[in-house]
């Protein structure tokens, strides 16, 4: 058990940049997801908590302690790799008792854990195996057993499903999520699958291009995305952003020959300006009839089976909605959407930064995001 | 081939079977010749029949060229040859690709280049320093002090002196340095959270995942130790330090003597044998260790 402070921790390849000072608080026992599309920069944060990557500039510390000078061995963190990184020339028990062998655990105490751990992932029937005879589920196994052995303060993940097929994925999300009831050990799960993000996570870390986008708890990231960028990366199908004019006389916007109402203070503090404004697939709903509402016409539509997208076009500009089972539509139909408005988000159209409705027009968005996560606590 | 062309195949076939035969030629002398007796070895024509006298002519030639004592040589001078290269050749191959070091290019290169140097282009200044070791630090004394110093120290007539300058070798380093490169990163990484340093994981993970790549430079390494002509010939002068391949020179005829290649020819095929077993033994793992990395 221990907490992860990142105090304004940036890195460089030679003399580009990949983290831009990063700040960040994981709280002791809490599951972390650190999400983002390749290249963000989440498992180079991750590789410097472990201590793989050498740490540019700012401080990491585990446990109140300041690890950049540290080995990995003496930080107290155990990793999942993406690929596993199994020693193929061993078998699954030494693969396992091999953290303990280099520490000079005497050998009966080190098969008694390794049963120990071996039945908690169930493969207690594998241990004369080697690496190369298992499946991926397996493997995965393997990997995650030789974490857990070694009772690690701190458990990283590096991508650890991604490797694995649709169905075992959802299986092993499944287990992981036990073992970290189980154990309860700090965990730190870098993805860029926003499903297995929102499942595990206690809180989420959405990064982008070196930063931190947004810090919060899964719902709190979907229902109030803190800019386009986690607006459009979580949620599928993505939201749909769309730039407009806010009527301040009104108080509505204006968009695909309908007029939305929003509310009159929002629109008073706005002054006319261009803003764009998101609405999720989930939440448009068909009108009753043809003419009120958002005229849309229907591009293509992707059978779901519980449900189904349409793929529509509004004023040129690429619109989608689910729609439930009984509603059928095909292409080329003109639909009308109702958007409500207690689900329209609005994004400062310069900075990308969400324009809150309720509270004054905030000026540097993304220094407010890094104070949230210092207030925000343990979550279970 | 995937076409079905008669005349094809009879044309690469005819060109297999010559190939084999120029190969196997020469053994089939060696093997024939070994049998027979002195007159029948040189009758005209030759007969490729195989005789009973084989056990006769290797006794004699075990004798005529003292074979025990250079057979024990040889043995010595290329298991240590082969696995001082082993060794070596590990060890430097894992500095270079594991450790980062500002001149690991160059080291790399500069190990590399040397591949192009076979040990005869270098076979002269090695002597000059293998007969006297201490030649270059006394030349610095002579040059900046006026010292003169009188202590000798060679390696002449030794088992240090016929090994250690052969050992050194670029071609080992490099095949383990492409072994090395295949090995993913990951590998390292996981080893390194499980708490493992540098030595450890060279112990626990390369030298056993690196074991096919292991035995075919022992193979390759063991012939080219056993062979050595020209080195143990500028090294040794005291005939207990002998060699084989300066005991072959012995056991041809002299230019008037006795013709008698009979001897010759099974001592020669004596001499062969320990090379044969050794590819014979590790002629799988050879070809694994050359073409694939079994991972």
């Amino acid at each position: 058990m221990a907490d992860i402070d990142i105090r304004a921790v940036r890195k460089n390849y030679g003399k580009t940049p990949a983290l831009h000072g990063v700040d960040l608080f994981f709280a002791s026992g809490e599951f972390v997801v650190i999400l983002g599309p390749s290249g963000c920069g989440k498992s180079t944060l991750l590789r410097m908590i472990a201590g793989l990557e050498d740490i540019t500039g700012g401080e990491i510390a585990i446990d109140g302690r300041v690890v950049n000078r540290l080995e990995p061995r003496e930080r107290g963190c155990a990793m999942v790799f993406q690929n596993y990184a199994l020693y193929p020339h061993m078998s699954v028990a030494n693969n396992i008792g091999y953290a303990l062998k280099v520490s000079g655990v005497p050998k009966a105490e080190r098969e008694r854990r390794i049963a120990e751990t071996a039945k908690i992932v169930g493969l207690q029937d594998y241990l004369a195996r080697r690496p190369a005879a298992l499946s991926g589920g397996q493997r995965q196994r393997v990997a995650m057993a030789r974490a857990i052995i070694r009772e690690p303060k701190v458990f990283l993940f590096d991508e650890p499903l991604s490797n694995l097929d649709a169905k075992l994925r959802i299986s092993m999300r499944a287990e992981i999520r036990k073992l970290h009831q189980r154990l309860s050990a700090t965990s730190v799960f870098v993805t860029h699958d926003q499903v297995e993000a929102m499942t595990l996570a206690d809180r989420l870390v959405v990064m982008n291009r070196g930063y931190v986008e947004q810090v919060g708890r899964p719902l709190e990231i979907y229902h109030r995305p803190a800019s386009t960028f986690v607006a459009s990366f979580i949620g599928a199908p993505a939201m749909n952003l769309v730039r407009t004019r806010v009527e301040v006389e009104s108080a509505s916007i204006r968009f695909g020959g309908a007029t939305v109402a929003i509310d009159p203070a929002f629109a008073a503090r706005q002054r006319g300006q261009d803003v764009t404004f998101g609405i999720r697939p989930e939440h448009c709903r068909l009108s009753a009839t043809a003419e009120e509402g958002v005229q849309a016409r229907v591009d293509f539509v992707e059978e779901l089976g519980v449900g189904r997208v349409a793929y529509c076009e509004v004023e040129g500009e690429p619109f989608a909605i689910t729609l439930d089972d009984h509603t059928v539509v095909t292409a080329g139909d003109m639909l009308s959407l109702l958007l409500p408005s207690e689900h329209l988000h609005f994004f400062d159209t310069d900075t990308g930064r969400r324009i809150e409705m309720d509270a004054p027009v905030p000026d540097a968005a993304p220094a407010a995001a890094h104070h949230s996560v210092q207030t925000m606590g343990v979550l279970s | 081939m995937i076409q079905r062309t008669p005349i094809a195949d009879a044309v690469t076939y005819a060109i297999m079977v010559l190939g084999f035969i120029l190969l196997i030629g020469p053994f089939l002398v060696i093997i024939a010749g070994a049998s027979q007796t002195m007159q029948q070895v040189n009758a005209i024509p030759f007969s490729f029949l195989p005789e009973n006298q084989f056990l006769a002519n290797a006794t004699q030639a075990w004798q005529r060229a003292d074979l025990g004592t250079a057979m024990t040589n040889s043995l010595i001078m290329a298991v240590l040859v082969t696995a001082g290269k082993v060794a070596l050749s590990s060890l430097t191959a894992f500095a270079i690709v594991f450790f980062r070091s500002p001149l690991k290019h160059l080291f790399f290169w500069s190990v590399f280049i040397t591949l192009m140097l076979p040990l005869e282009v270098r076979v002269v200044p090695t002597y000059a320093v293998a007969a006297d070791l201490l030649q270059p630090v006394k030349f610095i004394l002579s040059l900046f002090g006026g010292i003169q110093i009188g202590v000798d120290w060679n390696l002449l007539n030794s088992y240090t002196g016929l090994t250690l300058p052969l050992i050194a070798t670029a071609t080992g380093t490099f095949l383990y340095r492409q072994f090395f490169m295949t090995l993913p990163d990951e590998l390292a990484e996981a080893a390194r959270m499980d708490g493992s340093g540098p030595v450890r994981f060279f112990f626990d993970m390369l030298l056993p995942l690196s074991r096919t790549n292991m035995l075919a430079l022992t193979t390759i390494m063991f012939v080219y130790g056993w062979n050595q002509y020209l080195w143990p010939l500028l090294m040794v002068t005291d005939p207990s330090y002998k060699t084989v391949m300066m005991s072959l020179r012995s056991l041809l005829p002299a230019d008037n003597g006795t013709p008698d290649w009979n001897v010759t020819l099974a001592g020669s095929l004596l001499i062969m044998l320990p090379p044969l077993v050794v590819v014979g033994v590790l002629q799988r793992w050879f070809v694994r260790g050359l073409v694939a990395t079994d991972k």
